[in-house]
């Protein structure tokens, strides 16, 4: 059907999330089923002198107790990204660690009973000798003398130093700059918080040696690479991962985890089916963080506001042991986005990534690039502090020209920025916010103590992440490849079932590529099916993320029916007795040119396809086909972002009054989900700036290790939202997509910081570090110049 | 989030409940559940025996008749939606009506929540300025105590093993006029401070005062300080900054702090919210 790309139709998802009926992994339970529960770490740093697991044992219900020498023939876990061109030193989780552990919640012993109740109960029978070892939680004092060392493997905790630029070059632009600003900078350690906690259960079969898993993940074709592959050994074709029902991700997901193998070594082991479902406790100690950015910052800038040279120098905290890509974030998702939507003809970052006594560091929703807009983004602002300039003036100055794209920015190393027009997404956010009549606004409210400000982030990220051969371990180091695949196939009856290799866990998928499919194919979304998120029955796929499923997944849906489409005609012309030169296609009909009164429907021509009864010499029966893509580059969605607030200089507290997101996505398929992505994403990234962070203590326990104290945003913390979108097709692929499922976390971030310190200003504010809760804004009111006794 | 064995038994009246309690060393009474029940799971309790009382009828109603008498088991719901409550003691109301979210104000009740007193908790602070009188019984009967005798530290009250709160049981305010002003912890919603002022106005001179914090302290405490500096002023800016003085100087044996909201902040914050309480009281 026409329009429909384009088109807010509801997401088809939604009854059955709404009603209950959806199956979580928690709703699977197999017959004979058995409960595991796992012993974790009390110690940020240990060694493990002993365990005796004899009285757990002996509890009834109890099937068995294992420690992490019972899988001493399971392989550690894989890192399957490191970061590319350098030496890596990654250290991995095993199932349950042996000697040693790097970080409170780490896995030691694993219960297995009839029930949860009695795994739980036996968990405290456990007997663990420790010794504890001196820890360190903070990313840039784990790399000083004297500190404690995590593995021997990585001296002084180095992971990895990575580095892009030349710094010679911006060392030279810096002393030529007309102003050299120096800053520092914290991006604070997030807490995914999925409302769907993790999960795994797994079946064994003797008879063939056939696993199948259901797990929690955003990449279940890749759980079963990793895992067949590089943890147990054995042929891919020896297992079937299923997730079912996702309930979000956020990039914790994505990875492979100690847990999900376990419970496969375990069902292999005992000869049963083994469920792990995490608890929200677990979550937040064994489920992977994001950010955890120690930053320094030098800006070269001439008088004029044209900023030269940007050098930066990144502690990247990675956790006690390594995610599944953990590397490969703060180096290719962050230090080669750190020119943003300007042009800077000078940058230089250096990375180095460190091991600490903290939960594992991977993606969270953004990965790499909020981190990368928090620091260009405050550039901005700081270069027009220092120039007396205002904040649009400085960003207009600097941006790359729209008549320059596909524009190089050098530092991504061969892509270039596909399409873009910076200024008019910020002239759209100027109009509807009137930002002259703001100005004035809060000159007045000055005059009487109250404190309005403004931010802005104007952002440029980058989606759809492949090309293989950029990304992959040549280049950037990536252990695999990135391009998706999608199989269409016409019933009989003209009904469509699409399977993709992507994985939907919130992201609409189930509706947005029936909209594409059906508005190819001329007929009713409600005659397209798509299925996912099973490698028993769905193409090869890397996974969701990096808002990439749309920009890669769907192309190669769009591919794929281009060539039914092809195969269609051809069989039309048969039919009709006509050349498929002359055979045209037009909302679900083909006929030939001039005669479309003379036409077959595609429900007919899949018909004939199918029944095969009447084909050309040599066809094939049937309309089906599989296409693969790998893109010849990424995306680069962008906007400006706005957010206005009020401080209460009294309190600290800051109010935000509006906010304004204008993104640029390329095409939109469907856009009350594009719309729905903004708004969860705005949430997410100012509930950064304003009030989530996860707390370690100098023990490494975390002290914000429930909902109680990790401030979760609710809805009546924020205005309604100011939405408006320009429209920049994608020149790299023929949908013109970009990419939606993170702007609003990469963008709102800085604007939000932007803004509290303009309300401050007066004050003599310089900085607050996130999350600017009310006594952080509070204290640096009290002890600014001007703000003592205010 | 597994909680440990326990056994449960439904109690249909308060004596059966308080025969369960004295018959069983470590039984804890449910209510609402949602203080006990997160504890549970967190195995932070494992109590053997669970008296469930959430059912017993006669606990819930609200009634005035010369005094405020509000059920222990009225839920914070029904104590905010009351219009009896409203007109009683509107502090009371207000307060209930920002008490977590709409599920937790469904099945939270005043009770469990005074009798658990979480010193961040809105109730202890609100009744205290109220003055309000508990009632509990116990094996030996009934008895009452004033809400400022009942909250005797963090997470302890009065209660003795085998009692529970019946009621509480607020004065005739006449035409007082109150307020409860509280900063909210952005994830929990319980009070980084709480203020609650009760006022009895001439005109525009406030007579005589009654000023109670929680949040910031290890219990919910009165001002005496406070309360003095207000009465007989004509609660101008003056008198508020005076009053701001006394409250931060009556609680600064009681302010309590974590990482996120340290003590001096909260301690500053009693001062700036006891204005602010003022201020919505007589506006």
């Amino acid at each position: 059907m026409a329009g429909l790309i384009g088109s807010s139709i509801k997401r088809r998802e939604d009854p059955r999330l709404i009603t209950g009926e959806a199956r979580y992994l928690d709703d699977v339970r197999l017959p004979g089923m058995l409960h595991a529960a796992v012993l974790r770490s009390p110690y940020a740093h240990a060694r493990i002198k002993s365990i005796d697991t004899s009285a757990a044992a002996a509890l009834p219900g109890v099937v068995g107790v294992f420690t992490g020498k019972d899988f001493a023939d399971v392989n550690p876990l894989p890192c399957a990204w490191q970061a590319g061109g350098v030496e890596n030193h990654p250290n991995t989780p095993r199932v349950l660690e042996i000697d040693r552990v790097t970080f409170t919640g780490a896995g030691v012993a694993v219960v297995v009973a009839q029930n949860r109740y009695v795994a739980e109960d036996a968990l405290a029978h456990i007997q663990v000798d420790w010794e504890p070892l001196p820890v360190v939680v903070d990313a840039k004092k784990a790399t000083e003398p004297g500190a404690p060392q995590l593995h021997e493997n990585a001296p002084n905790n180095i992971c990895m130093d990575w580095s892009v630029g030349e710094e010679s070059a911006v060392d030279q632009a810096l002393k030529q700059a007309d102003v050299v600003i120096k800053h520092h900078l914290i991006n604070q350690r997030l807490i995914p918080t999925p409302m769907e906690p993790r999960g795994a259960i797994a079946q064994y079969l003797d008879a063939t040696g056939e696993f199948t898993v259901w797990m929690t993940s955003q990449a279940p074709h890749v759980m079963r690479l990793l895992m067949t592959a590089f943890v147990f050994g054995i042929p891919e074709t020896k297992m079937r991962v299923i997730a079912p029902q996702v309930g979000g991700g956020f990039g914790s997901k994505i990875f492979l985890y100690p847990e999900y193998c376990l419970v496969a070594a375990l069902a292999r082991k005992l000869h049963a089916p083994i469920k792990w479902m995490e608890t929200r406790s677990e979550n937040y100690i064994a489920t992977t963080h994001g950010r955890d950015h120690i930053t320094d910052i030098e800006i070269g800038a001439k008088r004029d506001g044209t900023i030269t040279a940007l050098k930066v120098e990144t502690y990247a905290n990675l956790g006690g042991i390594l995610s599944t890509i953990a590397p490969g974030i703060p180096t290719t998702l962050y230090g080669r986005m750190l020119s943003g939507t300007y042009k800077v003809a000078n940058i230089y970052c250096k990375v180095h990534g460190v091991y600490t006594n903290t939960g594992m560091v991977d993606a969270y929703r953004g990965a790499g690039r909020p981190e990368a807009t928090f620091v260009i983004e405050r550039v901005a602002d700081l270069v027009a502090k220092e120039l007396k300039m205002d904040v649009v003036d400085v960003r207009r100055k600097n941006f790359i020209p729209s008549n320059e794209f596909p524009y190089d920015p050098v530092i991504l190393r061969g892509l270039k920025y596909d399409s873009g027009d910076y200024q008019k997404g910020m002239q759209r956010a100027l109009d509807i916010l009137d930002y002259k009549a703001f100005r004035a606004e809060q000159a007045q409210a000055r005059q009487q103590g109250r404190y309005l400000g403004i931010g802005f982030s104007s952002y440029v990220e980058i989606c759809g992440v492949a090309p293989s051969a950029w990304i992959g371990l040549p280049g950037e180091g990536w252990g695999a490849g990135l391009w998706e695949s999608a199989n269409v196939r016409v019933h009989l009856t003209g009904k469509v079932v699409v399977t993709t290799g992507s994985q939907s866990h919130g992201q609409g998928h189930e509706t947005s590529v029936a909209q594409v499919t059906a508005e190819e194919l001329g007929i009713s979304v409600d005659d397209v099916i798509v299925q996912h998120s099973d490698t028993l029955g769905t193409p090869f796929g890397y996974g969701t993320y990096g808002s990439r499923s749309t920009a890669v997944g769907t192309v190669a849906v769009y591919k794929s029916l281009q060539r039914v489409k092809e195969k269609a005609r051809a069989l039309a012309a048969h039919l009709l007795e006509a050349a498929v030169e002359d055979i045209v296609y037009e909302n679900g009909k083909l006929f030939v040119k001039g005669s479309p009164d003379q036409s077959k429907t595609i429900q007919e021509v899949a018909g004939a396809a199918a029944l095969a009864y009447n084909l050309p010499p040599g066809m094939e029966p049937f309309l089906d086909d599989t296409a693969y893509y790998d893109p010849p580059n990424c995306t680069f969605p962008f906007g400006t972002h706005v957010c206005v607030v009020e401080v209460d200089a009294e309190t600290g507290h800051v109010q935000i009054k509006r906010y304004i997101a204008i993104d640029d996505v390329g095409k939109v398929i469907n856009p009350m989900i594009v719309e729905g992505q903004v708004h969860g994403g705005i949430v997410q990234g100012v509930a950064q700036a304003l009030w989530e962070g996860a707390i370690y203590d100098e023990n490494g326990q975390l002290l914000s290790g429930t909902m109680m104290d990790y401030a979760i945003p609710r809805a009546d913390f924020f205005p309604r939202f100011e939405l408006d979108r320009t429209e920049t097709p994608s020149p790299v692929n023929p949908l013109g997509v970009k990419g939606a499922g993170e702007t609003g976390t990469i963008a709102s971030t800085p604007a939000v910081v932007n803004a509290v310190l303009d309300a401050l200003s007066p004050l003599g504010v310089e900085t607050i570090d996130m999350p600017m809760t009310p006594y952080r804004v509070w204290k640096a009111i009290n002890e600014s110049q001007n703000g003592g006794g205010a | 989030m597994w909680p440990a064995n326990f056994e449960y038994v439904r109690a249909s009246t308060p004596a059966e409940a308080i025969d369960l309690l004295s018959q069983n060393d470590g039984a804890k009474l449910l209510a609402g559940g949602h203080s006990l029940i997160p504890a549970l799971k967190l195995r932070l309790n494992e109590p053997a025996l669970l008296v469930d009382i959430g059912r017993i009828a006669a606990l819930k109603s609200i009634s005035a008749n010369g005094t405020l008498k509000i059920g222990a088991l009225s839920t914070h719901a029904e104590v905010s939606g009351s219009s009896t409550v409203k007109g009683y003691a509107s502090a009371l109301a207000q307060a209930a009506d920002h008490i977590g979210d709409p599920a937790v104000r469904n099945f939270g009740t005043i009770g469990g929540n005074i009798a658990h007193a979480d010193p961040a908790s809105d109730p202890p602070t609100v009744l205290t300025a109220y003055d309000a009188t508990i009632h509990i019984q116990g094996a030996s009967g009934a008895r009452t105590v004033k809400a400022a005798d009942f909250f005797v530290d963090l997470f302890t009250t009065d209660l003795q093993s085998n009692e529970l709160v019946t009621a509480v049981e607020i004065a005739n305010q006449g035409t007082s006029k109150s307020a409860y002003a509280k900063l909210s912890h952005p994830a929990s919603r319980y009070a980084v401070v709480g203020v609650c002022v009760v006022l009895q106005m001439n005109g525009s001179t406030c007579q005589s005062a009654r000023v109670a914090v929680g949040g910031a302290t290890v219990k919910a405490v009165r001002s005496p300080s406070a309360e003095a500096a207000l009465a007989g002023s004509s609660l101008d800016s003056a008198a508020l900054d005076a009053a701001a003085s006394a409250v931060m100087k009556d609680i600064q044996d009681y302010v309590t702090g974590d990482v996120s909201f340290p003590s001096d902040y909260r301690h500053a914050m009693a001062g700036v919210y006891l204005k602010r309480a003022v201020r919505q009281a007589i506006s």
